[in-house]
């Protein structure tokens, strides 16, 4: 790892290393020591800085990423760190049951100075208490006047105690409830962004994609920052829900006004890290120059975490193995990031698999040895990655497992039709066969002597393969006006390959002998079949579907 | 009431003209009862008539006397008249009374399995199919019958001279019931697997308003023949009848836990699911094919390795495929490229294969003969079917009953080309 050589604490997340505590001198080969106030993550110097870290979010987020961490990093040293953390900020606030939650997790770990304190959360239950009844009789009075802005202001406040008191489902119902009292669109996205707000914490991202398309349907302008918060909550949303495609596009969309302006739901370095990923797994190469490297926007991002900035160089210039080395080192601190903890396995190895295939395109033959190299692999695993994709059929080749080299399988594409043609035209006589057998009965069961038993009578009158014989006609009138099989064969074949020029010209090449073939075979037979052949010019060379 | 002389010598009399032998018919029906009434007498005055000429008349008096279950116990010769007439009758005369001809082969075939000699019913039964059917497209009940004593005498070769007819037109929905059943047996035990899936796939998938024994036998043999061919069971087609989808599956649950077992590719649970169900698998006498699924496995794991290896040393093979030693996995491999299902050739000196692939080039006299002979039976059948759908639009059975489920006439259903065949 880089960072080691230069003595640096802080490498892996690159969010910037803020050494609140001035432990810059210590050795980070040395093993870990947990202490307050700076821990380490994972094994061999790889290290977190939870405190800088938290100090890029605000708010109920900042809570409950310090208590994800807590949960999952397996290192005691950091987990007292994050809930130290979590319990300074949760005192600043006014939730007394996270602060319950917490305090039993904490234990007596961190010492007297952060024992429970039983007189803070009586006072501020208390406190809760008074502030709820005020509220709600606000609220009915403001009610009782029937003047619409006030009433939004009630439920609105409402909604802002039950959050800060963690009554996440009230928060939820009551920010909803103001939607019948806006009047202006600024309203309309003051609720959303609320609504938005709660239903990330609560993990409800169907309700946050809902009302991030309702915002962006409102007729006002959006401003910038609204605008990208928007699009991060929408990334959030796909993300979560593994579109991974969608969740890219929408975080290479935000803008870089969001700054610091979203940090109680994400910071700037996430969408760095969460969009750079998704690109990655999912854009092929071209999207990948033009979307994420030359998009002078989410540069600004990036330059926040150069190290994801790097692997998206690494892989975009093909350089594999500082680009794995590069995501092998961030994995340990994303897997503690609460958004990606689910997603950071199947992007890794859809990752992985485009990397491998990016690799092999260019070449006919490939040496697994030195691609085990650029892989920083062995090559009995390369052999069972490569298996996988093969049997998938993403990579088009085959291996030579004697001498090690990968050959590349092009298919030869007047074979493959042959094949699939005939396997059409095999499965096509069967169901017709099929059918025909039984709608055989079809003219039997109608004749008067089968009308009177009617048990059978029934079941041929139910038979659906009516309309399955309706539908096979049609078929049967394309292969008619086709009649011969290799006009179905470059149909077929210019429907595959009606991007490459190679195909175009195999389309012609086979279908002038198709002609002379026709031509020869009814030449004896002066029929309607020859003229028609006009009429049979495939549809792409009419320009285009 | 008429004496048996009496029938006899109006069959005599009546045997000549069309219009003779019609009316002989109608004379014969009104006696029928008569016949039954003195069938024991009956066997000598077969003797007196002539099966080649007075085949109408003889086929009243044999149907008659070998209802009687006395003596066909008793008399020896009964067969052998049975096989005299049969050979002899004339097609045209028996036509006429075909559920007579009918009962009288079946009483023959019974005869011929309980003396245990299938293999005699074979070539008799095989004329009178023919004899009884007016072209070869059509089924009758006898076609079940003669398959069944080829699988019984283990003739399946014979089978195929009838089951290369395409049926068109089916009498009873049990004959086509047990045609199919008795079909994908001959053919499985030709090893001719996808013939037999296509002949169990016509079972489980016809009309059925009711759930049948054959169909759920047909179905358990399917699942078996489905793995072995393909690896996988296909789901029903969505014209099978909704008894068949709902109630097939329910009634074959230790096949439908063998996919499952297959599907997961391992070796040792499909063994262990095998073992579990070893008696209900003997019951059906289903459990050759079940062994045949087993090794099914090794060959699909080895056909996969093709696609992605060029060259792969034995013992990987043999890992792969998850077979105990490379001396197994060559046999495998051997076995296959000499069934043509891999294109291979063994290095034994290294203990490599190297996988070649497909040599088929099309470009052979032979394969595009091959093809013109497709390209011929695909517009036959489309021909056919064509002709069957303007048969059917004009039938006023059918018009009225679309007529009600769907009131206007749209022009925008009839333009859907399905874009399978486009």
């Amino acid at each position: 790892m880089e960072g080691d050589d230069e003595g640096t604490f802080v490498v892996a997340t690159g969010y910037d290393a803020t050494y609140a505590n001035g432990d810059v001198g210590d050795d980070p080969r040395l093993p870990p020591t947990p202490r307050l106030g700076k821990a380490a993550v994972g094994g061999g110097g790889d290290l977190m800085d939870v405190e800088a870290y938290a100090a890029l979010y605000t708010g109920r987020t900042k809570v409950a990423r310090l208590l994800f961490i807590g949960e999952w990093c397996g290192n005691e040293g950091v987990q007292l760190e994050a809930f130290r953390l979590a319990h300074d900020e949760i005192k600043k606030g006014e939730d007394s049951h996270l602060y319950r939650e917490v305090m039993t997790k904490i234990g007596d770990r961190l010492g007297p100075r952060y024992a429970f304190d039983q007189v803070w959360a009586d006072a501020v239950d208390r406190r809760a208490e008074v502030r709820k009844e005020k509220l709600e009789n606000e609220l009915n009075i403001y009610k009782t006047n029937l003047i619409k802005e006030s009433i939004r202001m009630g439920f609105n406040d409402l909604a802002d105690f039950f959050y800060a008191h963690g009554q996440l489902g009230d928060a939820f119902k009551n920010y909803v409830r103001t939607r019948d009292y806006c009047t202006t669109s600024k309203h309309i996205i003051h609720m959303c962004l609320n609504v938005i707000l709660v239903s990330i914490e609560l993990s409800q991202f169907m309700h946050v994609s809902n009302y991030v398309s309702k915002a962006e349907q409102t007729p006002e302008q959006l401003d910038p920052v609204t605008h990208s918060k928007l699009r991060c909550a929408a990334g959030l949303a796909h993300l979560e829900t593994k579109k991974y495609k969608l969740a890219a596009r929408k975080f290479l969309e935000t803008g870089h006004e969001l700054g610091n302006n979203y940090t109680d739901v994400i910071a700037p370095q996430d969408v760095a890290i969460y969009g750079g990923l998704c690109a990655l797994a999912s854009f092929d190469r071209t999207e990948l120059k033009n979307k994420v490297i030359d998009n002078i926007n989410f540069r600004n991002f990036l330059e926040l975490v150069p190290e994801v900035r790097e692997l998206i160089n690494d892989f975009y210039a093909s350089r594999y193995a500082s680009c794995l080395e590069y995501l092998e080192n961030l994995k340990p601190n994303l897997l503690l990031d609460i958004h990606l903890h689910d997603h950071v396995e199947t992007l890794y190895t859809e990752i992985r698999h485009k990397a491998i295939i990016q690799y092999t395109i260019p070449f006919i033959s490939v040496d697994l040895h030195t691609m085990a190299g650029a892989f920083k692999t062995n090559v009995a695993g390369l052999e069972k990655e490569l298996e996988a994709l093969i049997t998938d059929n993403q990579i088009q080749a085959r291996i030579d497992s004697h001498n090690k080299i990968l050959y590349a399988r092009h298919a030869d594409q007047r074979n493959a039709t042959f094949q699939r043609v005939l396997q059409t035209g095999v499965e096509f006589e069967r169901d017709v066969r099929a059918m025909l057998l039984k709608e055989s009965k079809a003219p039997r069961r109608r004749s008067p002597s089968h009308i009177h038993a009617k048990g059978q009578r029934k079941t041929w009158d139910h038979d659906p393969t009516v309309a399955e014989a309706a539908a096979i006609c049609h078929r049967t009138s394309v292969w008619a006006v086709q009649r011969r099989l290799p006009w179905a064969a470059h149909v077929k074949l210019g429907a595959r390959s009606r991007e490459s020029q190679q195909g175009q010209r195999l389309v012609e090449r086979e279908r002038e002998r198709a002609e002379v073939n026709i031509n020869e075979s009814y030449e004896s037979a002066p029929s309607p079949r020859r003229c028609s052949l006009p009429a049979l010019t495939p549809w792409w060379n009419r320009g285009g579907p | 009431m008429e004496s048996v002389e009496a029938v006899v010598a109006h069959i005599q009399g009546l045997s000549g003209s069309q219009e003779e032998v019609a009316h002989l018919h109608s004379l014969l029906k009104q006696s029928e009862d008569a016949l039954r009434s003195q069938a024991a007498r009956l066997g000598a005055f077969l003797h007196q008539l002539d099966p080649s000429v007075h085949s109408l008349g003889y086929l009243f008096l044999l149907e008659a006397y070998s209802s009687d279950p006395v003596c066909r116990e008793q008399d020896g010769d009964f067969l052998l008249s049975i096989l005299e007439f049969i050979n002899s009758c004339s097609a045209e005369q028996i036509r006429l009374a075909p559920e007579k001809f009918i009962s009288v082969c079946k009483s023959f075939k019974d005869k011929v399995m309980q003396l245990q000699v299938p293999i005699q019913g074979i070539v008799p039964l095989r004329t009178a199919i023919r004899k009884l059917q007016a072209s070869s497209e059509q089924l009758t009940t006898l076609h079940s019958d003669y398959l069944l004593l080829c699988l019984l005498a283990k003739c399946y070769k014979a089978g195929l001279s009838i089951l290369d007819d395409d049926i068109f037109e089916v009498d009873q929905p049990r004959d086509l019931f047990l045609y199919c059943y008795y079909g994908g047996m001959v053919n499985i035990g030709l090893k001719r697997y996808r013939k037999a899936w296509e002949c169990l796939h016509n079972v489980i998938t016809a009309p059925m308003a009711t759930l049948n024994a054959i169909a759920v036998e047909a179905y358990k043999k399917y699942i078996l023949v489905s793995i072995i061919l393909n690896g996988q069971v296909p789901s029903f087609p969505k014209y099978t009848s909704s008894t068949a989808q709902r109630n097939l599956k329910s009634h074959t649950q230790p096949y439908i836990d063998l996919a499952n077992c297959y599907a997961t590719g391992t070796f040792s649970e499909l063994e262990g699911c095998i073992q579990t169900n070893l008696e209900k698998f003997q019951a059906d006498s289903n459990l050759g094919l079940v062994k045949q699924v087993l090794s099914s496995l090794y060959k699909g794991n080895i056909q996969r390795l093709t696609q992605t290896y060029l060259t792969l040393s034995l013992q990987d093979i043999a890992n792969a495929a998850q077979l105990k030693t490379p001396r197994e996995a060559e046999m495998h491999v051997l076995q296959m490229i000499q069934d043509g299902e891999i294109f291979a050739t063994i290095n034994q000196k290294d203990g490599m294969v190297s996988f070649h692939e497909d040599p088929e080039q099309y470009k052979t006299c032979g394969m595009i003969e091959h093809i013109d002979s497709s390209i011929q039976r695909l517009m036959a059948l489309s021909k056919k079917l064509g002709s069957l759908d303007e048969h059917m639009s004009c039938d006023p059975a059918y018009l009225t009953r679309i007529g009600k489920e769907r009131p206007r006439f749209d022009f925008d259903e009839f333009d859907s080309v399905p874009h399978k065949f486009l």
